[in-house]
């Protein structure tokens, strides 16, 4: 990370009006403003699908703490993406009772539908694949999620119509 | 029949319950109660007599915990109540559905859990995975402070509450009640030493409480209804209902709120519908994914704290999985030591190093690369990692539970795996 960060006042401007609004909403009720670092590199992460080192640097410049502080933390949690994703992000749980009920089987399905492994993202840009722990819906194994949607009793079969047509869909 | 308190909107379709709804079914009226004339003390005592106990694993007297946070001589600033809404234990889906079908019943017992310790401010630490839940709960919490029970002087009482909802950006060990605190507080989410605890020295270096949903859920309840009510809803020595689920190759996979004291069988059969034909039961485990299996015998055991854990296991979040017998219970312990693994916070060497080292030698044994030392190996790690006090937290401790019994009672299955070279049950699953 370049040394020269905390030398430009200006870095906070990488970050939006919109984001920078969301951000001091959060500072507004917290005792100082690195209180605030997961729900802006989530604020950021919504504008932005995932948090790039500009925006990182122009963050901790924002919150008054050091890059690599910050880095530390975004990179310590499962759902902060620091690196690019696609439109829709699919977590497909692989936890113990969708492995009972074949979640490597629906985790294989999406990668030959898809044509990308877990970690990848599809060509156009509008998939990326990722495990996720278990998403507390065990009862409707395997169960998946596809950006805010949620998949459950997921079958081999239904991965085409869950993927090109979002076909089942209830809220997360 | 006996009453079901918890669960009383919950509607078949699942769909939440709004601010009419809650109070035509006689909602914010245990709020109202003690508004109208109770002290915090006061609220204390029937929270202690109730002898309601958490129910988000650990099973600690919720009035006791609550008893530990200073009342008087308090240094100027704010006291902290947090719900923990992190639900992210292996095979745990119970408080999902309190909130996403009656969020305000958590909104009134989270109020009056932060009357009684004097909380001015509240957060909601929500998964980031529950979307549809943290919209209703900040939806939910909108329509108290219309209605004044949160905000300034909460129904002409004086007192004043703030709640806000944090979600989470997804880590295990945030469940864990000190790794939550200095999660919220922004940073990375590794546990603390305690002492201090929590209740004199916790967010931000305040007294804090940091409760489950399901026990908050109670809170409401048992302030209306008082302590003798809720100990009567229990069929033994525990008090209250408690929400059971089961998952796995069962007929009927749910959560239904039961009786503290319900039998296992009661549970997995007349609930859950009993095995899904061509499946017999191999074992559970009680609590979820931390918790050691029980199995066949232990079927006719009341799901109660004591009781399940002189038979070697503990009631945890009360969320069963179901190992089956056509799945390898070998497969089975690696997927969860392999969550636990990932799912460490690095902090302490024997979870850090010690959780990918068991998953390797499990992925070894499944692999048919096992060797009988390994068995050794294990067992010198649950020896070590499994003990209380050697680690940093309860992690590994946790992540152990189910390797250790599954040690004791399929121990046959880890040999035939060695013995043979490969994983018996890879034809069948």
């Amino acid at each position: 990370m370049s040394e020269q960060i905390h030398s430009l006042p200006a870095d906070a401007m990488v970050l939006s009006d919109a984001e920078i609004a969301e951000i001091d909403a959060e500072i507004a009720h917290a005792p100082y403003r690195a209180a605030v670092a997961i729900d802006a590199l989530k604020i950021i992460q919504a504008h932005r699908r995932w948090v790039s080192d500009e925006c990182l640097e122009a963050l901790a410049a924002y919150l008054e703490m050091p890059p690599a502080e910050l880095e530390g933390i975004a990179t310590f949690y499962n759902l902060i993406f620091r690196r690019p994703v696609g439109e829709n992000v699919i977590l497909v749980c692989n936890s113990v009772t969708c492995w009972i009920k074949g979640c490597e089987g629906i985790g294989a399905a999406v990668s030959q539908h898809l044509g990308i492994e877990p970690g990848e993202t599809t060509a156009d840009g509008r998939f990326t694949l990722l495990p996720i722990t278990c998403l507390g819906a065990c009862d409707r194994a395997p169960v998946m999620m596809v950006g805010e949607q949620k998949f459950e009793d997921v079958t081999v079969e239904r991965i085409p119509a869950i993927l090109d047509h979002g076909e089942g869909a209830t809220p997360g | 029949m006996s009453e079901l308190p918890l669960t009383r909107n919950v509607r078949p379709d699942r769909s939440p319950t709004d601010l009419a709804a809650y109070e035509a079914n006689g909602g914010y009226q245990g709020l109202r109660r003690a508004m109208a004339g109770m002290s915090p003390a006061d609220c204390l005592e029937v929270v202690k007599d109730s002898n309601l106990r958490g129910r988000g694993g650990a099973g600690f007297p919720t009035g006791m915990k609550w008893s530990f946070v200073p009342m008087e001589n308090v240094s100027p600033g704010h006291k902290y109540l947090i719900c923990n809404a992190d639900e992210m234990e292996p095979g745990t889906f119970k408080d999902r559905m309190l909130l996403e079908c009656d969020p305000h019943q958590l909104i009134e017992g989270m109020i009056l859990a932060a009357y009684t310790i004097g909380a001015d401010v509240a957060y909601i630490f929500i998964r980031a995975e529950y979307l549809k839940a943290a919209r209703l709960l900040r939806e939910a919490i909108a329509e108290a402070k219309i209605r004044n029970y949160l905000g300034h002087d909460i129904l002409g009482s004086g007192y004043s509450l703030a709640m806000h909802v944090h979600a989470s950006a997804g880590r295990y060990i945030c469940g864990e009640e000190t790794a939550l605190i200095s999660s919220l507080e922004g940073k990375r989410a590794n546990p603390r030493a305690k002492p201090p605890f929590p209740q004199v020295s916790g967010l931000w270096g305040r007294p804090t409480i940091v409760n489950n949903v399901e026990t908050l859920c109670n809170i409401p309840h048992i302030i209306e209804r008082g302590p003798e009510w809720f100990a009567s809803l229990g069929r033994g020595d525990d008090a209250g209902t408690k929400l059971f689920g089961v998952s796995g190759r069962v007929n009927n996979p749910g959560c239904w709120e039961m009786p503290m004291g319900t039998t296992i069988r009661e549970i997995l059969e007349d609930k859950a519908g009993g095995m899904v034909a061509g499946y017999g039961l191999k074992g559970f485990l009680p609590g979820g994914g931390s918790t050691d299996f029980l199995v066949e015998e232990h079927l006719d055991l009341p799901m109660e704290y004591e009781t399940i854990g002189k038979a070697g296991s503990r009631m945890g979040t009360g969320t069963m999985i179901v190992l089956d017998d056509k799945t390898c219970p070998v497969g089975f312990v690696k997927n969860l030591i392999e969550f636990f693994a990932q799912e460490s916070c690095g902090f302490c060497t024997p979870c850090r190093d010690g959780l990918p080292w068991n998953a390797q030698v499990l992925d070894d044994i499944e692999e048919g690369r096992g060797t009988p030392e390994d068995l050794d190996t294990l067992e010198q790690h649950i020896s070590y990692i499994g003990a209380i006090g050697n680690t940093h937290c309860a992690l590994a401790p946790g992540a152990m539970e189910p390797l250790q019994s599954a040690l004791k009672y399929f121990r046959e299955d880890f040999q035939r795996h060695i013995d043979g070279g490969a994983c018996p049950y890879r034809e069948a699953h």
